[in-house]
């Protein structure tokens, strides 16, 4: 019994040196080039529990910026991919995960969950120097409270082949009208808010049904945006969730047109794909994450810091030059290895941002305002896609 | 026939020791059972963890899945509730476009079946009946090959089989089949089926081999003497004895293929939906409680076909 006590309490002490050396250590050298400064500290009122397990969107989380993370914190970072806001909420609800970098569709339904809490921006440093117009939206705070650390933006753009479309379009038409090269060449999004980017194109092409916002759709409106994607149907081929399915068809040229990431673009191009990608003048679908706590979260100090570092100038940056979005830290623009990143991407334009509707989940309260009707709930979106893809 | 004989010889003898079995005297009688309660509770010991594993974990968590079926679904939450509803269940076996899709994967899955038979019958006649013995093993250990490799990397690699070719792509050739045969059939239904019969074909080739061994020579012999043409022999003598075996696969072909939702979103880029990719997409969205209702069908099919292919003996043989 007392051995075992002994034995113990070694472990203890070491633990507790181990720990102690990790948290000291500030930024790291990173081998031949020289110190690099990360622009960070990890809060010392926060004490690591070695781990952390984070739901994330492919290319949140890659070595670049988890390895120096660990090294500073000793918090290890176990990564889950999730290929849509379906998926994290599921995920969630495992109560598995510590935390999620989770777009406006699938923040509120977290909220109403109680799948995550509120967070005490005093524990994040990082939270200061978010833009003003990420901060405290109705999709990532409840009572004027932060649910969560914004992490970036970015706009849904339509891909093309520059062979087969040698004019470069600027209307979702290649996609919902069709009468271009790239019928039946046609790559969608398999995910239920992608209604939505049918919405928004009959919100332009369409006035008489007097859409204001893709995500508050009464009945009719919803019928008109159904009846829109089933005639697209005919001019599909593929209905991508894992971003590498896409990559592969732009690459191997199966699919001339189609709803893209940044990001996508990028490795594909990078493969030697003829491609490029436009926001067209109708507006666009985007997405605005928040990282957000679980309310079950078992590491709850490894997952804090992990979000004030990510949400750091420069783990902010490398995030969102790799994405391809824009950066939700105004420091970050500084820190980009392309010094246009912030340009190119319309960090700081509020304009640009005005014709982007980021993901939210519908609700029967109609979310433009209206009160003499209800609109569709996601739970009919979700039906929808379902039959409307069967 | 001497087997019957033995049977029945066996049977007389337990009768001749049952009516003599009090007079060994109290002594023996006790140590009877003494060794009879050692060898119960032996047995129980060893049976008590499986059985309770089986019942506990295997049929308690089946229940409780369709259990879910019955409960409504919080649509802010999208969490289910403890209200119950018939609604899942109604939606699940009456809205048209969800009974295609039941319908659709039923017929792939016959349509997997068919082709492992008539694969597997003339592929295991040739190792059985012609292949010299010492070779029989090597290709048995061959059909069993496939299996060694991962499930994903064989999704995946037919769909860059099955790729078609564009002018616009960085590789314009298309995957091996249009590149070698000039034609692929495309990411569609017919991937599938092909894909599928690859992946189970194994779980075909085995029974069916065994019970090509079983078929004696005698009986195709006779059959020849008597007259019967090669088709002839292979319809009213073989295939009768080999239905059995055939109808046992065709349980792993059948249900692996009915169940399937990897291969049906991996080879035809996601357009086509088998039952496994409603009850994932459902379960994703998060629907529990629907997704708990699909999976339903395949549950009931399965059912069904085994009672079908009881009655074709596929559990007699094997």
């Amino acid at each position: 019994m007392q051995r075992r006590t002994m034995v113990f309490t070694a472990a203890a002490a070491l633990l507790g040196v181990g720990a102690g050396t990790a948290s000291a250590t500030t930024p790291p050298t990173s081998g031949a080039a020289g110190p690099t400064d990360y622009h960070w500290t990890p809060n010392p009122k926060l004490t690591g529990e070695g781990q952390t397990n984070i739901i994330v969107w492919a290319g949140y989380a890659e070595e670049a910026w988890t390895k120096p993370f660990t090294q500073m914190t000793g918090c290890a970072v176990n990564v889950k991919t999730a290929n849509s806001s379906d998926e994290m909420v599921q995920l969630m609800q495992s109560g598995e995960y510590d935390a999620v970098s989770a777009s406006g569709d699938a923040t509120e339904r977290l909220i109403a969950g109680n799948e995550v809490v509120a967070i005490d921006p005093a524990e994040f440093p990082s939270y200061a120097r978010i833009y003003d117009d990420l901060k405290l939206k109705q999709w990532n705070s409840v009572d004027g409270k932060p649910m969560g650390i914004p992490h970036g933006r970015g706009a849904n753009l339509l891909v093309f082949n520059t062979e087969a479309l040698t004019s470069p379009p600027d209307s979702w038409g290649v996609m919902f009208d069709g009468g271009t090269p790239a019928d039946g060449h046609i790559s969608v999004y398999d995910s239920p808010i992608y209604i939505a980017d049918a919405a928004l194109y009959l919100m332009a092409t369409k006035p008489e049904l007097k859409i204001t916002n893709p995500y508050a759709l009464d009945q009719t409106q919803f019928d008109a945006a159904i009846a829109l994607l089933q005639k697209q149907k005919g001019i599909t081929t593929q209905y991508w969730s894992i971003y590498t399915d896409q990559q592969t068809a732009l690459e191997g040229g199966s699919v001339l047109a189609g709803t893209t990431w940044q990001v996508i673009v990028n490795l594909a191009k990078a493969d030697g794909a003829k491609i490029d990608a436009v926001k067209p003048k109708e507006g666009a679908t985007g997405w605005s994450d928040t990282w957000m706590l679980s309310s079950k979260a078992k590491n709850p100090n490894c997952a804090k810091l992990w979000m004030d570092w990510i949400a750091s100038p420069w783990a902010n940056a490398q995030v969102a030059e790799y994405f391809g979005e824009a950066p939700s830290n105004q420091d970050a623009c500084a820190l980009t290895s392309d010094p246009n990143h912030c340009t190119t991407f319309h960090a700081a334009e509020t304009d640009y941002w005005k014709n982007v509707w980021y993901w939210t989940t519908a609700t029967e309260k109609c979310l433009d305002g209206r009160t003499d009707v209800t609109c569709v709930p996601y739970t009919e979106w979700v039906n929808a896609w379902t039959k409307l893809r069967a | 026939m001497g087997q019957r004989l033995d049977e029945a010889a066996r049977l007389s003898y337990d009768e001749a020791v049952l009516p003599g079995a009090p007079t060994p005297g109290p002594r023996a009688g006790a140590r009877l059972s003494r060794a009879f309660t050692r060898r119960w509770l032996a047995l129980g010991s060893l049976l008590t963890p499986p059985v309770a594993w089986l019942v506990v974990i295997y049929i308690g968590s089946l229940l409780a899945l369709v259990a879910v079926a019955f409960f409504r679904l919080d649509g802010r939450t999208q969490r289910p509730t403890t209200s119950p509803t018939l609604d899942n269940l109604r939606q699940a076996f009456t809205v048209g476009t969800y009974l295609r899709v039941v319908g659709q994967s039923v017929l792939a899955a016959v349509a997997v079946t068919l082709l492992s038979a008539m694969i597997a019958v003339p592929v295991t006649f040739c190792v059985a009946r012609i292949l010299p013995r010492w070779m029989r093993r090597g290709v048995v250990v061959a059909f069993l090959l496939p299996l060694w490799a991962g499930y994903l990397v064989k999704a995946y690699a037919w769909k860059a089989m099955l790729r078609q070719g564009s002018k616009f792509g960085v590789d314009k050739a298309g995957g091996f089949l249009e590149s070698t045969f000039g034609w692929s059939p495309g990411f569609g239904w017919l991937a599938v089926i092909l894909s599928l019969t690859y992946l189970w074909l194994p779980y075909m080739l085995l029974p069916v081999y065994t019970g090509m061994e079983r078929l004696p020579n005698s009986l195709i012999e006779a059959s020849g003497d008597l007259g019967a043409k090669p088709w002839r022999t292979f319809r009213d003598v073989a295939l009768p004895v080999l239905l059995p075996s055939i109808a046992a696969g065709s349980i792993f072909t059948f249900s692996l293929s009915l169940g399937d939702y990897i291969i049906p979103a991996v080879v035809t880029e996601r357009k086509v939906l088998m039952i496994g990719n409603l009850v994932e997409r459902t379960l994703l969205a998060p629907n529990q409680p629907l997704a708990a209702a699909f999976t339903l069908w395949p549950l009931l099919i399965i059912v069904a076909y085994l009672l079908a292919m009881r009655a074709a003996g596929a559990f007699e043989n094997v």
